[in-house]
């Protein structure tokens, strides 16, 4: 159900404020979202103000820079710091994006960070993506196949039919266009999600894949695939500049094309 | 799903800025439901003409209240604008136009179209 408010629990506090030491020439200030599950408290927003003389050029490089000189109680996910893993997803002065391939000097003014909207936090940036992994899996994302494999060779697939993958094979599943989509928001017990249904059209899409019918028989339900209502905040975000609504309404027509013969 | 009930929830609608697709989308619902509202009296107004020039003359003096009017012209806007959008959704769900760069584009094209058929709408209605 469609809530616009934030439950008690998760109303947010003033925090902290660290201030940058006297003399600081070119300062930035961040404001960063922080809950620790053992204080028992809401919410609050910490105030951290960096040399930005003296930082990297990323708003990832600002929050190890937070974590290792100012307050190493912060906690995040990162890894790849080059937009291949996707952990650092976050929201980044109200738009998702991946902290590491995001430029500080792409914003003005204070930088505000908060973790994948709707999702139940476990430690500051850190949300809970266990539901999220298990609608991924629930999508059966491997090949399936009837026939008995090539005696001598592996599945081959022709040049066309690879190209059919670009744009959909590079999702990182970092869930930046999941939590940006309201409808994931209210029904994201049901709703399988832009990111989700990305990865489901990429397996109909293979060439190789033998299953399709089964796959498509899957989707064909009222929450899981059309609680989608082209609000386009899933293509607006995403980090890699993919196109998810573009791939779920390739799969509406395939279900459009199959129900015609 | 599995739910911690001490964990909170991250903020969303409270940070997140919507795109102009976002904020169309949510205008598109919005409209839907006031056009159904509106379109109760609207029935109003055609059972009057339906009851006779007495109860037509009556409902006229309502009518010609400005604020009436104002409601009147903005139940035609949003007519439009519901219209404009329905077409847009038409083009998405043939898989077309789904492009990043086309998205701002047609969402301006929407709000002038409909702007643009409500002033037609008036000029043809003062005219007439």
């Amino acid at each position: 159900m469609a809530e616009f408010t934030l439950p008690k629990n998760s109303v947010l506090t003033e925090g902290k404020t660290f201030k940058a030491p006297a003399g600081t020439k070119n300062i930035r200030r961040f404001e960063v979202y922080r809950w620790d599950p053992e204080s028992g408290e809401n919410p609050r927003i910490d105030i951290y103000e960096l040399d930005k003389d003296n930082c990297g050029t990323m708003v990832l490089d600002a929050i190890l820079k937070i974590k290792n000189e100012i307050d190493s109680t912060l906690t995040f996910r990162r890894s790849c710091r080059e937009g291949v893993c996707g952990s650092c997803a976050m929201a980044i002065n109200g738009k998702n994006t991946l902290a590491c391939t995001k430029a500080i000097d792409s914003y003005s003014g204070t930088i505000k960070i908060f973790p994948l909207p709707h999702m139940q936090v476990i430690k500051d940036l850190v949300p809970d993506m266990t539901h999220f992994f298990a609608q991924y899996a629930s999508i059966k994302p491997w090949i399936e196949t009837q026939t008995p494999p090539p005696a001598d060779t592996e599945r081959l697939q022709s040049k066309e039919d690879r190209a059919k993958l670009d744009g959909l094979y590079d999702c990182i599943l970092c869930a930046c266009c999941s939590t940006s989509c309201p409808s994931y928001w209210w029904n994201s017990e049901r709703y399988l999600g832009p990111a989700v249904l990305l990865q489901a059209y990429r397996w109909l899409v293979d060439s190789r894949d033998e299953n399709t019918g089964e796959r498509l028989d899957d989707l064909e339900d009222p929450f899981k695939l059309y609680r989608c209502h082209t609000i386009m905040n899933c293509t607006d975000t995403c980090p890699k500049d993919l196109n998810p609504a573009k791939a779920i309404a390739e799969t509406k027509k395939l279900l459009v094309q199959r129900k015609l013969g | 799903m599995f739910t911690n009930n001490s964990r909170p929830i991250s903020p969303h609608l409270q940070i997140y800025k919507l795109p102009l697709t976002g904020i169309i989308s949510i205008c598109h619902r919005t409209t839907g439901a006031l056009l159904s509202v509106g379109l109760i009296f609207f029935v109003c107004i055609v059972s009057s003409i339906a009851d006779g020039a007495v109860t037509y003359r009556a409902m006229q003096v309502l009518t010609d209240l400005w604020l009436v009017r104002l409601i009147y012209w903005g139940f035609i806007y949003a007519l439009f604008f519901h219209l404009c959008h329905g077409v847009r959704h038409l083009i998405w769900d043939a898989g077309n136009s789904f492009e990043r760069d086309t998205l701002n584009r047609y969402a301006i094209i929407e709000l002038a179209a409909s702007l643009v058929l409500t002033l037609v709408t008036l000029i043809f209605v003062s005219k007439g």
